[in-house]
């Protein structure tokens, strides 16, 4: 058994990429390799529940958690890793805000149950839904279910520590991987729990190159109706929307400086409640009409605004999910 | 034993033109439905869709935002801003499902205390007629967690 | 209960009776034993009610339980903040406790006395008594701002209104900087002939305060000069004026007026004139004018134009004239300012139908006035625009451009006075006959009514209509050569045309062309008639919403002489108070941006009207001015990155409130 201290990562209901997002470390995971033992990582070792199921309490050092709380098996592995870990980090968009699995809240479970197994593109002439226990002959077959709203981490465990971005960026992993190490060496103390590492403390726009000035709107468009962007000159400013300016920063202006709209996937800012309020209030306040009729034209070039607002915070915000996932007449 | 559906509203008002019109129907003891409760802020233009939202999450059936009258904002044209955030946000709201009826944007001026009053009242009304919202609690769940340790 | 407070607060609740006024439709007693037991885990150690809270008994009880319980928050249910929560705040401040640890919660005017069931309405007075109390633990103890007040003022605009402000402030022993655009102070007062309703001359009255103004050593002159630009606040306004060259200079110049004579060149003087005079290229625009020194109107002049002539150079006896003079810019910093900028005047040819500029003998008002002004182009004598023909029959259209939607809403209030003021100046210099077309007389000032019993006296006739057309197309013999007015007489029902020699349109008047850019200038608003906008239309005429900036005369919107000359007056005494205050206390109510968080995005940077928000290019981050900040909230709303805090009405605070509010009570 080795002395090192134990790490573990996985994944709930995500896609992938925050794995690939610490592979991306390169050579960095030699590191991790060197510093920590890892004792569960479902991407990478064989490893069963039960073996995590059989350590001590508290035994693991730290656990980055990926994936949002869709099923109960991603609920009962986040408690179960919750009871095993010393430091549990929400990692990722999913984990941290819910992410593109939380746009499952605009809909109920049922709906997305038709859509998946009724509707043209399945063949399913016999109907056939996924249950949760199915008797055959050997036993009793259990399946997960789906949670009727799609939660954060945070909502269902306590969390210690946050790392957002979709993923968030290998070298802001990397960043916190090393203080994690200094940490261990005694050369460091952690921060404060509940703060939010591997991220900047201001907004996107802190670390874009574009030229910005005073912003006055008069149209939106779809980025590719405007493409190629003018390199030098702040998104916003050429009418596509940005959201940039509510958005967290750590990734260094990733996306506006290879000439693409920031959409938002490192989450609010520090202290902020809702994420989309702040980008409709932003956007609202660029637009450079006063009229009604003429307010209400500019904004048909954001024809969709729970997609542009809470593509990546739904399941964090404030509302949380849309009317229909909880409302059983929808109103 | 069906009682009439009372709907909650939460109401902000621009201490200059609004809440004076409040002050205004109130001292021409003018009546109208006891659905609304005001918040006062200096301006419209201090409101903030978080505001709404956290209404909503907070289980209000709908927000009344009140300010100046376009062109009479005590701040100059500060209700012109709260206009775009309102229009912005009501269709936010429309994708997530919530009516847009159920938050108003009124403009009423110091002296107009009836306008306010009726426009009250009526708003009452409407949300009545669309029925309690009732935005889930969403309560976090019991947590059981050991308090951290010093780093081994 | 917020993570920020370390120890829990200690907040009081005192709930009003007010008499019966609240009590009779709200319990009390109730909500008072409500807020202990409900939100005594929030912090309410005490709960009490009254009578008459506002009484010197119910602030006592407040200020003996700050300073006997060590309150730090008072909560008061009672009327609405508009009338107590200063004395509920100043009772607090006396026991200690800072002012804006007190809040006013309305259970008056916003539950007794508008709603009918008991039970409902003491429902709604707990939801709101539980609101306030909530936000009233975020709030911060705040300290008003106090900023120095630079003794100089400025005065922006040498009309009536300016020279008034000017005098009153130089007298007091404080010096000015009165700004004028035109080459001369006087304003449109200058022009007038006579004025109502004592018909004194107008430059006989005024003239003398011209000369007090152009000598008094408190006052530093500053005409043929405009306002450039405008930074700082209240007590501390840096100014940049911009003194046009007059191509004279004014040390050597001795008003003597050989330039002028000897100028060859005559062109039309469109302003002081009101197009239907000439003056020379170098010209003094009248000659009581103050200063002295005449200006060089440099398009028109053919040195500037050719390279030619210079007469004026050549026999100026003091070398003063000066081809080469350039403008200046003058830099100077004053605690307060008064903007009295005047107006302008409607363009009747808007009004086509009036025939102004197609139809020789339709004259403007102004046009009239300087016609009978003795100093004017035709010497006092009222004819046509020939000259020289007298008229036999005078029509005096009221309301043009005014009281009507085509074109400005509004009474310019002066009109009608004038227009009887010309009916009897016609009548007294050629006694032709006069009709006046009106719509209502307005003449509701001191001596204005009994001139006009006067004028009617005199046998004006008086027609009430509004005139629909002037036209020289005669139908019948009797109208040919004439003017014929054809109007609705709705005293008797009946279409009118009535032939006339010369028509005299009343324009109304209208804000300066460039009022909203001089508004911008200084941070302040206009109307949406374009006029100044005062802090309170009642009580409050002179200030603005920026401390400051003072507003007077019609430049606020139309007034009389009198009118003016108490704004002027008016304004001066507000000035005057706050430099001998030697400083000014604001409220505390301001936006802060936290430099840390800011990402320069400056999507706040066009939100402020008060110009308190600007970018800071070499460290790519915001800031707010705190002295110019006047707390509307609308960039704290509108931060994406939440960087920006307003205190007073915080994310805190109002969040709180929400949730009181809609707490379950």
């Amino acid at each position: 058994m080795s002395d090192k201290p134990k790490f573990a990562m996985y994944w709930a209901s995500s896609c992938g990429g925050c794995e690939i997002a610490v592979l991306n470390i390169h050579e960095k995971i030699l590191d991790v390799d060197a510093n920590f033992d890892v004792v569960f990582w479902p991407v990478a070792m064989d490893a069963k529940y039960h073996d995590v199921e059989a350590m001590e309490d508290g035994s693991i050092l730290l656990t980055l958690f990926n994936g949002g709380m869709r099923t109960t098996e991603n609920e009962e592995i986040a408690h179960l890793l919750r009871r095993k870990s010393k430091i549990l980090v929400s990692f990722g968009s999913c984990a941290t805000e819910g992410c593109i699995p939380g746009l499952a809240n605009l809909f109920p479970v049922s709906e997305i149950f038709d859509v998946a197994f009724h509707t043209a593109s399945t063949d399913n002439p016999n109907n056939i839904h996924p249950v949760t226990s199915f008797e055959v002959p050997e036993g009793t077959l259990t399946l997960p279910a789906l949670n009727p709203t799609v939660k954060t981490l945070a909502q269902v465990v306590d969390v210690d520590y946050y790392m957002p971005g979709c993923p968030p960026e290998s070298h802001q992993i990397a960043a916190v991987i090393d203080l994690v190490i200094q940490v261990l060496q005694g050369k460091a103390q952690l921060p404060p729990k509940g703060t939010v590492i591997g991220a900047g403390g201001s907004t996107v726009c802190d670390e874009c190159p574009r030229t910005r000035n005073v912003k006055l709107i008069k149209a939106f468009h779809r980025i590719q109706e405007v493409a190629p962007l003018e390199p030098t000159l702040c998104v916003l400013e050429q009418g596509v929307p940005c959201n940039g300016p509510a958005t967290r920063s750590g990734c260094n202006a990733r996306c506006p400086r290879v000439g693409a709209q920031c959409i938002g996937c490192y989450g609010p800012a520090e202290g902020v409640l809702d994420y989309g309020a702040r980008l409709i209030t932003a956007f609202a306040s660029v637009i450079d009409a006063k009229e009604p009729e003429e307010i209400e034209a500019i904004l048909d070039g954001i024809p969709d605004p729970t997609g542009q607002f809470y593509r990546f915070n739904l399941a964090d915000s404030l509302l949380r999910a849309g009317v229909s996932n909880w409302q059983k007449n929808g109103h | 034993m069906s009682e009439q559906f009372e709907p909650v509203i939460v109401g902000f008002t621009c201490n200059w033109c609004s809440y004076r019109a409040a002050d205004t129907a109130g001292t021409a003891r003018v009546k109208y439905a006891p659905n609304v409760r005001l918040i006062r802020l200096m301006c419209s233009g201090r409101m903030d869709p978080t505001f709404v939202m956290k209404a909503i999450a907070g289980g209000a059936d709908g927000v009344l935002i009140t300010g100046c009258h376009p062109g009479d904002c005590h701040y100059i044209e500060q209700n012109y801003k709260a206009l775009r955030r309102f229009l912005l946000l009501r269709r936010t709201l429309k994708g997530l499902g919530v009516a847009p009826e159920r938050v108003k944007l009124v403009w009423a001026s110091a002296a107009e205390g009836m306008k306010l009053a009726h426009e009250i009242t009526q708003f009452v009304e409407e949300v009545r007629a669309l029925g309690p919202l009732s935005w889930p609690k969403w309560n976090e769940n019991a947590i059981q967690s050991e308090p951290i340790k010093e780093a081994a | 209960m917020s993570e920020n407070t370390p120890n829990k607060p200690k907040i009081g609740v005192y709930v009003c009776h007010c008499g019966t006024n609240i009590s009779a439709m709200v319990d009390v007693e109730g909500v008072r034993d409500w807020a202990k037991k409900r939100l005594g885990e929030d912090g309410v150690i005490v709960s009490r009610d009254y009578k008459f809270m506002c009484s010197s008994l119910g602030q006592e009880l407040i200020e003996k339980d700050i300073k006997e319980l060590g309150l730090d928050r008072v909560v008061v249910a009672a009327c609405s903040p508009h009338l107590h929560e200063k004395t509920f705040r100043t009772a607090s401040e006396r026991a200690g406790l800072n002012p804006y640890l007190t809040e006013l919660v309305s259970i008056r005017e916003q539950v007794s006395w508008v709603h009918t069931d008991k039970a409902v309405a003491t429902e709604k007075a707990k939801s709101l008594v539980a609101g306030t109390v909530e936000r009233i633990i975020h709030n911060e103890a705040l300290e008003k701002l106090k900023v120095p007040i630079n003794p100089n003022t400025l005065v922006v605009g040498g009309g009536i209104a300016g020279i008034q402000a000017a005098l009153e402030i130089a007298n007091a022993g404080f010096h000015v900087y009165l700004v004028e655009r035109e080459p001369s102070i006087g304003g449109h007062m200058a022009q007038f002939d006579k004025t109502f309703p004592t018909l004194d001359c107008s430059a006989c009255i005024l003239t003398p305060r011209m000369v007090e103004a152009g000598t008094n050593p408190n006052i530093t002159l500053l005409t043929w000069s405009e306002v450039m630009s405008v930074s700082g606040f209240v007590g501390c306004f840096n100014v940049t004026i911009k003194k046009k060259a007059r191509y004279v200079n004014e040390e050597l110049c001795t008003g003597c007026g050989i330039c002028v004579e000897k100028c060859p060149k005559k062109v039309i003087d469109d302003v002081y004139e009101a197009g239907i005079g000439y003056r020379k290229v170098v010209y003094t625009p009248f000659a009581q004018a103050v200063p002295k020194y005449p200006v060089l109107d440099r398009p028109n002049c053919t040195f500037f134009q050719k390279g030619t002539c210079k007469a004026c150079e050549k026999f100026c006896p003091t070398n003063a004239i000066d081809f080469a003079q350039q403008d200046e810019y003058i830099n100077v910093e004053v605690g307060n300012v008064v903007l009295a900028t005047g107006y302008d005047l409607f363009d009747a040819g808007r009004v086509s139908n009036y025939g102004y500029g197609r139809l020789p003998n339709v004259f403007t008002s102004l046009e009239f006035e300087r016609m009978c002004n003795a100093s004017g182009p035709t010497a006092g004598e009222i004819t046509l625009r020939d000259g020289k023909t007298r008229p036999k029959t005078v029509g005096i259209i009221h309301c043009v451009g005014s009281r009507d939607k085509n074109y400005n809403n509004y009474c310019s209030t002066i009109c009608c006075m004038q227009s009887l003021k010309f009916a009897h100046l016609v009548k007294e210099r050629t006694g032709a006959d006069v009709y006046e077309f009106y719509i209502d007389m307005r003449t509701a000032a001191k001596s204005y009514d009994e001139f006009y019993q006067r004028v009617l006296d005199e046998g004006t006739l008086f027609v009430r209509g509004k005139v629909a057309e002037v036209t020289d197309a005669a139908r019948v013999p009797h109208e040919k050569g004439k003017l014929i007015i054809q109007v609705e007489d709705t005293l008797i029902g009946k279409q009118r045309r009535i032939p006339v020699d010369m028509v005299l349109l009343s324009i109304g008047m209208e804000p300066r062309a460039d009022a909203k850019e001089t508004g911008k200038l200084f941070g302040i608003a206009c109307s949406s008639d374009g006029w100044f906008m005062e802090r309170h239309p009642k009580l409050d005429p002179i200030s603005t919403m920026t401390e400051g900036i003072y507003i007077a005369g019609c430049a606020t919107g139309p007034k009389d002489i009198p009118g003016s000359v108490s704004q002027g007056a008016a304004a001066a005494a507000r000035v005057l108070d706050k430099i001998l205050q030697k400083e000014v206390e604001l409220e505390p109510i301001r936006a802060t941006v936290n430099e840390a968080k800011c990402s320069g995005c400056r999507i706040c940077n066009n939100l402020c009207p008060f110009n308190a928000i600007s970018f800071i290019d070499d460290l790519a981050i915001t800031r707010i001015n705190p002295a110019l900040c006047q707390g509307c909230g609308t960039c704290v709303a509108a931060c994406p990155a939440g960087a920006i805090s307003g205190t007073g009405f915080s994310n805190e605070q109002i969040f709180a409130q929400i949730d009181g509010i809609l707490m379950s009570l």
